[in-house]
C-alpha cells in the first residue's frame, strides 16, 4: 500500500503510522457528559468500504494526515494535511442502545 | 567547543572493501560538519525563512517540496512543511542563523551533536542506497539539490543529492555505527572505498 503525502510523494505504508478513525467528535475538554465520551473513545462505525482516517508520515516529514482509504481494497481516494482538513462537526450515528456501567450507577 | 567524536571511530576502515576487483562502485566518506541545524518556519512565515537562510549561507532555496542547494561547504534542504535542514563545515551556523531569524519567522535547532553524515559518491550510488530506502533516487525524480526525509527499519535518514552521483546521509548519532556498518555490507557487492 503507498500513501502520497503531500509533501514527500508516495511511499510505502511502512514509513506511516496509523492514528484512528477521523470521524469521532472530540467532546470539549471540559465536558463530563459521560456518553460523549463513551462514544469518542469506544463507539467506531466501522464501515466496510470508503474511512476517513489519521495517518502520521512518522517516518517521512513527520506530518499528521487525514487520509480517505477504502476498507475493502485499501484503495486510497485523497490525503491531505490534517492541518487543512475540516474537523469533523457532527457524532456518527451510534452504532447500537448501551447500558450504562454499573459502577456509574448512583449509590443508595 | 566540546570537541566531538565520531560514534564511527571503532568500524570506520579507511581503504578499499568488499567486491572491489573491477574499482571501487561507490566511495563513502563522513564528511563531519560542524555545524547541522534545523530551522523551521510558522506557518506561512516559509519565504522569510528561506530568505534568511539565503542570507546567512548564501544558498537560495528553491521553493517546494523537498528543494535544496549545495555549494560544497554549505548545504540547505527542505524535509518536511516548513522545515529546512541547514549543514556548513564550519562551527557556529546555528548562532549565525539563530540572529537571522527572529521569534516571529520560525525556530532555530542546534543538532550537530546529534546528527553522523555520511557520504556516498559513485556510479553505484543509487543502487547501493535503493537497496536501503524504498524511495526513488533517479535523477528525475531526485534531482541534485533535492531533500528527502525517509527511513531504513525504523533509522530515520534525512538524504540530500549533493552531486549528479553524491549524496550526503544524516543519521541519528546513536544509530549512526549500526547504519554505517550496514551501508557498508549493502556496498560490499559493488566494491567500496572509505576515505
Ligand atoms: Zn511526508
Amino acid at each position: 500500500m503507498l500513501i502520497a503525502c503531500p509533501y514527500c510523494g508516495p511511499r510505502d505504508v511502512a514509513e506511516f503510522t496509523y492514528q484512528g478513525d477521523a470521524n469521532r467528535p472530540r467532546p470539549d475538554p471540559a465536558s463530563t457528559d459521560l456518553d460523549a465520551w463513551n462514544d469518542y473513545v469506544y463507539q467506531r462505525a466501522n464501515p466496510a468500504g470508503p474511512h476517513r482516517e489519521y495517518w502520521q508520515h512518522s517516518g517521512g516529514c513527520r506530518s499528521h494526515l487525514l487520509v480517505t482509504r477504502n476498507t475493502l481494497t485499501h484503495e486510497i481516494a485523497g490525503v491531505a494535511f490534517v492541518r487543512s482538513a475540516p474537523v469533523p462537526a457532527t457524532k456518527p450515528a451510534p452504532a447500537a442502545p448501551r447500558k450504562r456501567p454499573a459502577s456509574r450507577k448512583a449509590k443508595p | 567547543m566540546a570537541e566531538r567524536e565520531s560514534p564511527l571511530v571503532p568500524v570506520y576502515r579507511p581503504g578499499s572493501h568488499g567486491n572491489f576487483a573491477a574499482g571501487a562502485g561507490v566511495r563513502l566518506l563522513e564528511t563531519r560538519p560542524g555545524s547541522i541545524v534545523q530551522a523551521a518556519a510558522w506557518p506561512g512565515e516559509e519565504r522569510r525563512l528561506a530568505a534568511a537562510i539565503a542570507a546567512v549561507t548564501g544558498l537560495a532555496l528553491p521553493e517546494g517540496p523537498g528543494a535544496g542547494a549545495a555549494d560544497g561547504r554549505r548545504a540547505a534542504f527542505g524535509f518536511a512543511p516548513g522545515r529546512v535542514l541547514v549543514v556548513d563545515q564550519q562551527d557556529g551556523l546555528a548562532a549565525m542563523l539563530s540572529g537571522a531569524i527572529a521569534s516571529d519567522i520560525g525556530t532555530v535547532t542546534d543538532l550537530s551533536h546529534g546528527r553522523t553524515a555520511i557520504r556516498i559518491s559513485g556510479d553505484k550510488a543509487e543502487w547501493v542506497l535503493s537497496k536501503l530506502f524504498a524511495i526513488d533516487f533517479a535523477p528525475a525524480a531526485f534531482p541534485s539539490g533535492a531533500g528527502r526525509a525517509t527511513l531504513h527499519h525504523d533509522v530515520s535518514a534525512l538524504i540530500q543529492r549533493t552531486g549528479e552521483r553524491q549524496f550526503d546521509l544524516y543519521v541519528f548519532r546513536s544509530f549512526a555505527r549500526s547504519f554505517w556498518t550496514m551501508l557498508c555490507h549493502a556496498a560490499a557487492e559493488v566494491g567500496y572505498e572509505v576515505a
